[in-house]
């Protein structure tokens, strides 16, 4: 699958690619048939090596992949039936996060995501992912609908954070994020979230407490984007590469941290490059967690939840 | 703010130091020179404009709890730097400095005391001590707080102040959020009764957790109170803020705050509402 965009760590294998699409063009003079499967050998070999050596910030990277699947992606993929469900019932529709009820597996569930554009034009109608506060409450409406209907709630993080914007602090940007802490935290029923993309920081968890964290390899998780971080803590937008490293946002740092449960593997080259791989690995990994969880009861699974909150942090104390 | 709507002038951290040594000082907000005995005398509150200073716990203490009342919990819960993280200067000088400096242990403290005889558990942020950044210890010293109001059935009251996350907690400081309203939702569940004061500046993620979720939230008049801060919000606009944006007297207009108590009636206000819940 020939991608559109590529990232920067990501030429060398361009550059092969480029060379194979050129030798094909000249096949019908001589048979290369053999040069070109080696190459092609050639460039699975090294987008292992390149994928299996990722820094923090190249993931970051892919995580912010154009042609990464999103949240809409995900829902037609892997659920049927879905319905999309808009608005906050009190001032308007945000289409920076998107919700609705489906079926999967024939259980009846509520799902909810940020959603960002592919292009620039549909990139300004979700607003690049970073959601209102109208976004907040229709995501906390529709979880009010869950647990009237005893339905489990599927939840998929994929923000730059909440969006920063004059109307959004009218609108109580702050008092809609807590809010939905406060209801995700005593929902009684089953809370799963999927961290897909970017998990940029009160924006993000906006949506994200839950029974089961689950983490894509290629997703970022943290307070602040390596770039903002950058900015505050060494005064210059230059040293994004180190504010990556230095705030531990992968999958297996938070795993180790003991902030998600389980980190979801992505395709060879990232999810952007097998959108049928990945929805086949996201609908085992969800049915699996969805199972262990439909049957517990509300009073436990809500003191598991928080419990498990309770335990995230590190202090010393003498 | 977001990574792609990034402008080269970078976001600064504003640590004014409003109250110099010495023993005057000009008021931030009309420039009055003001006799520092007379300040403390008038609830650090510009005696000509009433402009509210920042001030910290062991002020607030004084302000509104019961004179030797107070018992300051969790001393000795202290951050230990998970992530060795290390930007301009490592984590642990800066937490060193800081506690040298200041002679206080984070950017919470907590405790138990009286407000006119009546029992509460007490928490206060230290706008001085790194921001007033949430991370581990603010979350954890927040979870005691409220889980002995649930135990012992006393009123929380929390005074807020903060910048926003501690980034050298990463992850951990945003779990923060979550861990501080799980514990909410528990002792709401519980019928405990939790009230917050809101005082310049409180944004962030307190802010966007237990700032906003008090079964009455009140403000201090002309706090800053929002989610994102204001130059973050110029920023992403690309023009200035109309005067007085995410001030209390906004947020009360929007709805989102309560009351605004000027400082001098904090304590006969709490000491009502608290009448009211045990009454
Ligand atoms: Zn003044």
């Amino acid at each position: 699958m020939a991608t559109k965009t590529y990232l920067d760590f990501e030429k060398p294998i361009i550059e092969l690619e480029n060379k194979i699409t050129e030798l094909k063009s000249m096949s019908d003079v001589v048979d290369i048939s053999e040069e070109i499967k080696e190459l092609e050998k050639k460039i699975d070999e090294l987008r292992l090596d390149i994928y299996k050596n990722l820094t923090r910030w190249q993931r970051v990277q892919i995580a912010r992949h154009p042609e990464r699947p999103q949240t809409l992606d995900y829902i037609e993929n892997i659920f049927e039936d879905f319905i999309e469900l808009h608005g906050d019932r009190y001032y308007r529709d945000d289409p920076a996060i998107v919700g609705g009820i489906a079926l999967f597996n024939k259980q009846s569930i509520v799902v909810i995501g940020h959603q960002k554009g592919r292009n620039t034009k549909s990139n300004l109608y979700r607003n690049f992912g970073m959601a209102n506060p109208e976004g907040y409450r229709k995501a906390h409406r529709l979880m009010l609908l869950a647990e009237k209907f005893k339905k489990p709630v599927i939840t998929f993080l994929d923000t730059p954070g909440a969006f920063p914007g004059l109307e959004a602090e009218e609108h109580g940007q702050a008092e809609a994020i807590a809010k939905n802490l406060l209801l995700m935290s005593g929902l009684r029923v089953p809370i799963i979230v999927v961290i897909i993309g970017e998990g940029a920081s009160g924006g993000a968890i906006g949506i994200g407490i839950g029974d089961r964290i689950l983490m894509l390899e290629n997703a970022w998780y943290s307070v602040i984007s390596p770039e903002s971080c950058s900015s505050i803590l060494w005064r210059s937008w230059d040293f994004k590469e180190q504010a990556a490293e230095a705030l531990q946002l992968t999958a297996f740092d938070l795993k180790k941290q003991g902030i998600i449960d389980e980190i979801v593997p992505e395709p060879i080259g990232g999810a952007h490059k097998n959108h049928t791989e990945m929805f086949k690995i996201m609908k085992e990994i969800l049915t699996k967690e969805l199972q262990k969880l439909i049957n517990t009861n509300p009073e436990k699974l809500v003191r598991k939840r928080r419990e498990k909150f309770y335990k995230m942090g590190v202090w010393s104390e003498k | 703010m977001p990574w792609f709507l990034r402008s080269k002038e970078n976001i600064s951290e504003t640590q004014q130091k409003e109250m110099p040594d010495g023993l005057w000082t000009k008021c931030p907000s009309c420039s009055e020179m003001i006799f520092k005995k007379e300040l403390e005398e008038n609830y650090f509150c510009c005696i000509k404009c009433n402009y509210h200073y920042r001030i910290g716990t062991k002020e607030y203490v004084d302000i509104i709890l019961d004179s030797n009342t107070f018992n300051e919990t969790n001393t000795n819960i202290l951050s230990s730097d998970p992530l060795n993280f290390v930007d301009s200067k490592p984590y642990k000088d800066r937490l060193k400095v800081t506690y040298d400096s200041l002679g206080i242990n984070e950017a919470l403290t907590t405790g138990t005391g009286k407000i006119n005889g009546e029992m509460v558990s007490f928490a206060s942020m230290n706008f001085s001590f790194i921001g007033g950044s949430m991370g581990s210890v603010v979350g954890e010293k927040f979870y005691r707080a409220a889980k002995l109001a649930m135990d012992k059935k006393y009123p929380l009251i929390v005074i807020t102040s903060s910048g926003g996350a501690r980034m050298q907690e990463a992850a951990y400081s945003l779990m923060q959020m979550a861990k501080t309203s799980a514990v909410l939702s528990e002792l709401a569940e519980s019928g405990g009764i939790y009230i917050t004061i809101l005082t310049d500046p409180t944004t962030g993620g307190v802010t966007a957790s237990y700032g906003m979720l008090g079964d009455i939230i009140l403000a201090e008049p002309g706090a800053l109170i929002g989610f994102a801060g204001p130059r973050v919000i110029e920023q992403t606009i690309k023009r200035k803020l109309p005067p007085g944006f995410q001030r209390a007297e906004f947020l009360l207009e929007k709805g989102f705050v309560d009351l605004i108590v000027p400082r001098n009636e904090l304590k006969s206000t709490l000491t009502k509402v608290i009448k009211w819940f045990k009454s």
